[in-house]
């Protein structure tokens, strides 16, 4: 199970907590998914009062911890004030660091978020970077402070599920002692299960679930996945191989002439 | 004075921070606020002082993923 900055979590599911189509289904998915840990956001908020207050009293009832985010930041300081907006207002050092690169793709950009990780690891938080698969950024990452690394899968929100296999793969295979988790990209519980089965350590889900068509079914089919895909990647799958390899003995065989 | 509250300008007397929140009628309880691109944590709001063309940002907790 899942250890981040040394608090054991029980689950390797966490869940975003936006796009779903009402607060009701928002916590019957959450109940059904066993998530510990649910991300939140913030912004700007009318003087009228919106209902960000009963959205907030809504999470605080589900008895879970948050992880809030930087989404939308397009640049170092937005994302580092917005960090420490977040600290004052939930009440935790953990931050799912988002610093965007590029509109259309969301991608991470790498150096932003280097130095914003840097800035906000010495700054006491426990950083949780979304960020590419690129190894030699995760090395940075880590000297930067971060004790979790979050490579997406795919991009944000597009539900293609793993595009670069191979990379996650490498991925986890050079970062053997690093909590990882894939965070983005994801659409289907056979994705999930495909990428714990190369040993991640959990997945960070949001549109997959929120904007099916059930998504208190998806979380619980989600759920059995992620489960699925760990328990086989415990019990250490074969390679796959080019040649076929018979599977019934033909020692003993009956030689008809 | 002309304020610059959540990305658009506004006229505001308030001498604080603390006092602007109250003008403006938020409820103080789910707010983090900014003054001038830096946090402002909610004890330090009433020692906040504002003048002509600050920016302010006033967040509240958001759903997010």
């Amino acid at each position: 199970m899942p250890d981040f900055y040394g608090e054991k979590i029980s689950s390797s599911l966490l869940l975003g907590t936006a796009q779903y189509p009402s607060p009701k289904v928002l916590a019957e998915a959450v109940k059904m998914s066993g998530a510990e840990i649910l991300t939140v956001s913030l912004r700007r908020e009318s003087s009228s009062g919106g209902s960000s207050g009963k959205f907030w009293e809504l999470i605080r009832d589900l008895n879970v911890k948050v992880l809030p985010n930087t989404a939308g930041c397009h640049s170092v300081k937005e994302a580092v004030t917005t960090a420490k907006m977040a600290r004052e207002l939930f009440g935790t050092d953990w931050i799912k660091l988002e610093v965007i690169g590029h509109h259309d793709s969301l991608q991470p950009d790498v150096f932003g978020l280097v130095e914003a990780a840097r800035i906000l690891s010495e700054d006491g938080f426990k950083v949780f970077p979304y960020t590419t698969e690129d190894i030699v950024v995760g090395e940075k990452l880590l000297e930067a402070g971060c004790k979790v690394l979050m490579p997406w899968c795919a991009p944000i929100g597009s539900a293609k599920g793993p595009v670069n296999p191979d990379a996650l793969k490498a991925y986890r295979a050079h970062f053997p002692d690093v909590p990882l988790v894939v965070d983005a990209g994801l659409g289907r519980p056979s994705h999930a299960a495909q990428v714990m089965e190369f040993g991640f350590d959990a997945v960070l889900l949001n549109t997959a679930v929120a904007k099916a068509g059930d998504p208190v079914a998806m979380v619980e089919a989600f759920s059995r996945a992620i489960a699925a895909g760990h328990l086989a990647y415990k019990a250490q799958p074969l390679e796959p191989r080019d040649m076929a390899v018979p599977s019934t003995p033909v020692i003993g065989m009956a030689v008809f002439e | 004075m002309k304020l610059i509250i959540n990305g658009e300008t506004q006229e505001a007397s308030s001498a604080t921070l603390a006092a602007l929140l109250d003008e403006l009628a938020y409820d103080h309880e789910f707010l983090a606020t900014a003054y001038n691109n830096e946090l402002v944590a909610a004890e330090d709001r009433s020692s906040c002082v504002l003048a002509d063309g600050d920016r302010i940002e006033i967040l509240s907790p958001m759903q997010g993923g």
